[in-house]
C-alpha cells in the first residue's frame, strides 16, 4: 500500500499531507464509513460534504484517532500511520475544532486552553503564546475573561486557538458556523485562508453550501458512508452540490401565490422573563404579531433567547407574566399552561425531538396520543380510546410518509428526520390555529426538510398563523413572509422578507442597532466590552 | 474481553427473562452460601423454596404473605414509574394499621357491620396521610422524598410502639405491649375455611387488575409514564409533575395503609408492637421483580413471599438465623438490578466491533 506514495515522491510529486485510503467502519447496525478514499494537500481547503448521517462525522473521529477503523489506512505525509488517541493526533500536528464546544463556562480562556494541552509548564509563557497567535491570525480574544460571559464566536476562537498552539499540519472544522452570524463566519473565513497560505492542510467539514463555494478548493461527497463523487466546489452551483448529496433532483418549496394575510392569531405584548437558569438568557419587551397565513421567521445565533421564547409560547415556564402579554386568537393566555393553549388550537413543536417533543421509548400509538389526546378525542372518561389513537399515528405516517415499521415502534428507533416529519405531522394533522416550531429542519437530511418546508407552507395556506424559529437563514429565506431577529434576549421589529438582505439580518443577530433607524443599541454595558472581535 | 453494546432498541425478551435469571443467579449463590454455613445446598435450598408450598396449608400461608406485599408494590410502582421513590411504604403501613385500628379499639365492643369498612377507610387515609407528607415536602420545599418518607417509617412505628405500650395497651392483657384484640365485626372474613386466607387476600387481586387498568389505559396512568420517562416531555404538554407526586404518593400510602390494616384485622387481630416483617421494603424487591407491572408484580409478590416461608422453616429446620430472609432478598434485588442492563445492552465477547452488518 505505500508503495504508491512511495512512488509519488520518487516522481517529484510532494506526498498529501493525508491520504485516507479504503477506510471502512461499522457500527451495530450500520456501515458509518464503506470504503472512503481521498486526499488533502498541504495548503489546501478540502471540503468533506454530506447530509447529517452521511458518515461524516465518524471519518473525522477516525482522523483524529477517536475511534479506530476497522479497515483500511491513514497515510500521513506519504507515510502510513495508526493513529490511537486524540494525544497522538495532536503530537503529529492534527488539530479539531468541534462541533460542540467542549468549554469549561466557569474557568476562564486561558485555563480551558490549558486544560486542552499536551503539556502545559508555565501559565505566563502559554500567555505570551496564545497572545502572538491572536495577533497573527487576528482573533482578538482576552485569556482571563471567564467563558459564560462571552459570544459563541469568541468561545469558537478559543477552540482554534487551541489549535494553532499546536502548531497544527491539518486543521479539521466540524460544522463550524452554525453557531455563527454571517459576519463572524466571513471573519473566520479569513484565518482559515491565512493559514492555508502558510502551508497548512484545512479540512471543513459542512453542509452549507455556500459557504464551502466561498472558501474550498476541493470537496468530498459522501452519501450513506461512501465516496460518491469529488468536485471543485467553485465550478459547482450550490444546487449542483446538494443534488450530489441527497443523491436526488431537489425541488424549490412551491409558496403558491401570494398570499392574503388575515387577523392576528398570535400576537406577544411587551413580554418580559427573568430565565431562572444559571446562564439563560432573559426576554426582554417582546413584541410580535402573526397573521392568519402568515409565516414569521424567527432568526438569530443559538442562546440568544430562542429557548426561552419557545417555551414561554408554549406554557412550559411557570411564569409571572401578565396573561395579556401573550394571545392566541384574541384571548390572553400567557397564565395558561399547555394543555388550555393547545385546546385554543395552538400547537407547538420543540427543537430537541428525543425526550422533549416525543418520548423515545415510547411507540408511535403514545407519542402521537400524547399532544393529540384532547384535540382529536384520543381518550374517554380518562381511559385511552385504543382504536383511534392508533389510526391517527397511522395516519400521520401515512400523510407524512414516516419510513417505519408501523405505529408500534420505539419513536426512539426512527431516524432524525423521521420522527421530525411524525413529530411536525402529529401537529399539523390537529389542524391548529397557531403553530410555533423550533428549528424545523435541524438535523434532518434534505428530503424529510423540503416536505416539512412544504407542509409549512401548505398549513399556512389554510389559514394558520406559524412561527419558525431557526438559525438556519436559508430556511427562513425559502419559506418565510416576514423576520424578527433575536439578539440577548430582545427582538427586532418585523420586516417583511422581501425587503431584507442577508447582510441586514446579520448585523442584527450581531445584536447591532434596530434597522429601523432610531439606532437604539441594544448591547448593555455588561457585553460592550466582550465584543471585541464584532465587525 | 467482554464488552457491553449498547442495543438499538429495548429487548422485550430480556425485559421477561432478566427477573427469571436473576432468580436463577440469586438460587446458586444461594446454595453456595448454604454451602459455606455447612449445610447441604439442595436440601437447604429444598427447604427454603420447596417445603414450604408442598401443602394446601403452606399454600395458602404463600396468599397470605403475598397479599401485602402485592398491595404495596402495586402503589409503588405506580411512582416508581414516574420517578417518585417512595421508600417510606412500611412508615404508611404502619399508620393505616393505627388510624383503622383506632377504629376498631375505639368501639372495642361493636357489632356493627360498618365498623370493617370504617377500618378500611381509614387504613387508607392514614397510609395516604403519612405519604402526604414526603408530598408536601418535595411540592413545596423539593425535599427528597426518598430521605423523608424513610425518616418517617421510623417515626410510625415509634408511635405505634408508643400506642401499645402507652394509651392503647390492653387493660386486661396483663401488662403485655399489646392492644385490645379487635371485635369480631373488626375482622377480615377468612374466604377459605381452615386457612388465614382473608378478604384482603381478594382485594389484592383486585387491586392488581384496577392497577394494570390505570397504568395502561388510563390517560392518568399515561401522565405517569411520561413524567417518569421525559420530564421535558412531560413539561411540554403539560403533565405537571407536582401533581403526580401527590397522586402517587396519596396512591402508594393509600394502598400501603390498607396492606397495613389487613394485617391487624386479618392474620394479627390487634395491634401489637411489631405489625410486618419488613412487608413495606420487601414491597420495593416485589416492584422491580414484577417490571414495575401490576400482573408481574403478583408473582413477584408470590416469590417474595416465599422466601418469608422458607426463611421461618430455614430457621425451625436446619438452625439458620433469620437474617437469611433478608439476605436472599437482597441477593435477588441484586442480581435483579444486575440483570437489568442486558435490556439496554447486550455482551459482547472479543476486542473489536461486530463488523460489516448493515442496517
Amino acid at each position: 500500500m505505500t508503495g504508491d506514495a512511495g512512488a509519488e515522491a520518487i516522481k517529484g510529486a510532494a506526498p498529501a499531507q493525508l491520504e485516507v485510503r479504503g477506510v471502512t467502519k461499522a457500527f451495530p447496525g450500520c456501515l458509518a464509513n464503506d470504503d472512503i478514499s481521498f486526499r488533502i494537500e498541504p495548503g489546501e481547503i478540502h471540503a468533506l460534504l454530506g447530509e447529517n448521517g452521511a458518515g461524516k462525522s465518524t471519518l473525522v473521529k477516525i482522523i483524529y484517532g477517536v475511534l479506530q477503523a476497522d479497515q483500511g489506512d491513514l497515510i500521513w505525509q506519504g507515510a502510513p500511520v495508526t493513529i490511537h488517541s486524540p494525544h497522538d493526533a495532536r503530537e503529529m500536528g492534527i488539530g479539531l475544532v468541534f462541533q460542540h464546544f467542549s468549554l469549561f463556562e466557569t474557568m476562564t480562556v486561558l485555563e480551558n486552553i490549558a486544560l486542552a494541552m499536551n503539556d502545559v509548564r508555565d501559565m505566563d509563557v502559554l500567555r505570551q503564546r496564545v497572545l502572538e497567535v491572536e495577533k497573527t491570525y487576528g482573533l482578538p480574544l482576552d485569556p482571563d475573561r471567564h467563558v459564560y460571559t462571552l459570544s459563541v464566536g469568541e468561545r469558537q476562537r478559543i477552540e482554534i486557538v487551541r489549535c494553532l498552539l499546536q502548531n497544527p499540519k491539518l486543521l479539521i472544522l466540524d460544522e463550524p458556523t452554525s453557531v455563527l452570524t454571517p459576519q463572524e463566519v466571513e471573519k473566520l473565513f479569513e484565518t482559515l485562508r491565512r493559514l492555508a497560505d502558510e502551508g497548512c492542510a484545512i479540512l471543513y467539514i459542512s453542509h452549507k453550501l455556500h459557504e464551502v463555494k466561498a472558501l474550498c478548493q476541493k470537496a468530498t461527497v459522501l452519501r450513506g458512508g461512501k465516496v460518491v463523487g469529488g468536485c471543485d466546489p467553485r465550478a459547482e452551483t450550490a444546487k449542483s452540490m446538494a443534488e450530489m448529496m441527497i443523491g436526488q433532483k431537489l425541488t424549490a418549496p412551491n409558496r403558491g401565490e401570494t398570499r392574503k394575510f388575515g387577523d392576528v392569531r398570535l400576537a406577544v405584548s411587551d413580554l418580559s422573563l427573568i430565565s431562572d437558569e444559571q446562564f439563560g438568557t432573559h426576554l426582554k419587551d417582546i413584541n410580535l404579531e402573526v397573521r392568519g397565513g402568515e409565516i414569521m421567521g424567527v432568526a438569530g445565533v443559538a442562546g440568544n433567547g430562542q429557548n426561552e421564547l419557545f417555551q414561554a409560547l408554549a406554557g412550559e415556564t411557570e411564569q409571572e407574566a401578565a396573561p395579556d402579554t401573550i394571545k392566541i386568537d384574541g384571548k390572553s393566555v400567557a397564565h395558561f399552561g399547555p394543555r388550555r393553549r393547545r385546546r385554543l388550537g395552538a400547537a407547538f413543536v420543540p427543537e430537541e425531538r428525543n425526550g422533549h417533543g416525543a418520548v423515545p421509548d415510547m411507540s408511535l400509538s403514545e407519542n402521537g396520543f400524547l399532544t393529540a389526546f384532547r384535540r382529536m378525542a384520543l381518550a374517554a372518561r380518562g381511559l385511552i380510546r385504543e382504536v383511534p389513537t392508533k389510526s391517527f399515528a397511522d395516519n400521520i405516517i401515512k400523510t407524512f410518509d414516516v419510513r417505519t415499521t408501523g405505529a408500534g415502534a420505539e419513536a426512539g428507533s426512527l431516524s432524525g428526520g423521521n420522527l421530525q416529519k411524525f413529530i411536525v405531522g402529529r401537529e399539523i394533522l390537529q389542524d391548529p390555529g397557531v403553530l410555533v416550531i423550533s428549528q424545523p429542519t435541524w438535523g434532518v437530511d434534505a428530503g424529510a426538510a423540503s416536505a416539512i418546508h412544504q407542509a409549512l407552507l401548505d398549513l399556512a395556506a389554510k389559514g394558520t398563523a406559524v412561527l419558525v424559529i431557526s438559525q438556519d437563514l436559508d430556511e427562513i429565506f425559502a419559506i418565510c413572509d416576514s423576520v424578527v431577529v433575536m439578539s440577548e434576549g430582545k427582538m427586532s421589529k418585523p420586516r417583511p422578507m422581501a425587503d431584507v438582505s442577508i447582510e441586514e439580518i446579520g448585523l442584527l443577530m450581531g445584536g447591532l442597532h434596530d434597522l429601523e433607524g432610531n439606532a437604539t443599541p441594544v448591547m448593555d454595558t455588561q457585553t460592550q466590552g466582550g465584543r471585541v472581535g464584532q465587525a | 474481553m467482554v464488552r457491553l453494546e449498547p442495543r438499538r432498541q429495548h429487548s422485550q425478551a430480556m425485559v421477561y427473562l432478566s427477573p427469571v435469571l436473576a432468580i436463577l443467579m440469586t438460587l446458586v449463590v444461594g446454595g453456595i452460601i448454604f454451602a459455606f454455613m455447612g449445610k447441604n445446598p439442595f436440601d437447604a435450598l429444598y427447604t427454603f423454596f420447596i417445603l414450604p408450598i408442598s401443602n394446601s396449608y403452606g399454600i395458602s400461608e404463600l396468599f397470605v404473605k403475598a397479599t401485602p406485599l402485592v398491595i404495596i408494590a402495586v402503589g409503588l410502582a405506580m411512582g416508581f414509574r414516574a420517578n417518585v421513590w417512595n421508600i417510606g411504604a412500611e412508615g404508611q403501613l404502619t399508620m393505616g394499621a393505627i388510624f383503622g385500628g383506632g377504629l376498631a379499639l375505639y368501639f372495642y365492643d361493636s357489632e356493627s357491620m360498618f365498623l370493617l369498612p370504617g377500618m378500611l377507610i381509614l387504613g387508607a387515609l392514614g397510609g395516604a396521610f403519612w405519604g402526604a407528607i414526603p408530598a408536601l415536602l418535595r411540592t413545596r420545599f423539593n425535599a427528597n422524598e426518598i430521605l423523608t418518607s424513610l425518616m418517617l417509617t421510623y417515626v410510625a412505628t415509634l408511635f405505634l410502639s408508643f400506642l401499645v405500650h402507652g394509651p392503647w395497651r390492653n387493660p386486661e392483657g396483663f401488662n403485655f405491649p399489646e392492644s385490645r384484640p379487635f371485635p369480631d365485626a373488626g375482622l377480615l372474613p377468612v374466604i377459605y375455611d381452615g386457612t388465614r386466607v382473608h378478604l384482603g387476600t381478594a382485594l389484592a387481586v383486585f387491586v392488581v387488575i384496577a392497577g394494570w387498568l390505570l397504568l395502561s389505559k388510563s390517560v392518568i396512568g399515561f401522565q405517569l409514564r411520561v413524567v417518569g420517562k421525559a420530564p421535558q416531555a412531560a413539561r411540554h404538554v403539560g403533565f405537571r409533575q407536582k401533581r403526580m407526586v401527590w397522586f402517587t404518593l396519596l396512591l402508594g400510602g393509600g394502598l400501603a395503609g390498607l396492606a397495613g390494616l389487613f394485617e391487624v384485622a386479618g392474620p394479627i387481630g390487634q395491634l401489637q408492637p411489631s405489625i410486618s416483617p419488613g412487608y413495606g421494603f420487601t414491597a420495593i424487591i416485589v416492584a422491580f421483580l414484577g417490571r414495575l407491572h401490576p400482573v408481574g408484580i403478583l408473582f413477584g409478590g408470590l416469590i417474595m413471599a416465599l422466601t418469608y416461608l422458607g426463611g421461618e422453616l430455614a430457621q425451625i429446620t436446619l438452625g439458620l438465623p433469620n437474617a437469611v430472609t433478608g439476605l436472599f432478598q437482597g441477593i435477588l434485588l441484586f442480581f435483579l438490578l444486575a440483570c437489568d442492563v442486558l435490556t439496554k445492552y447486550r455482551i459482547r465477547f472479543g476486542s473489536t466491533a461486530a463488523k460489516g452488518r448493515t442496517a
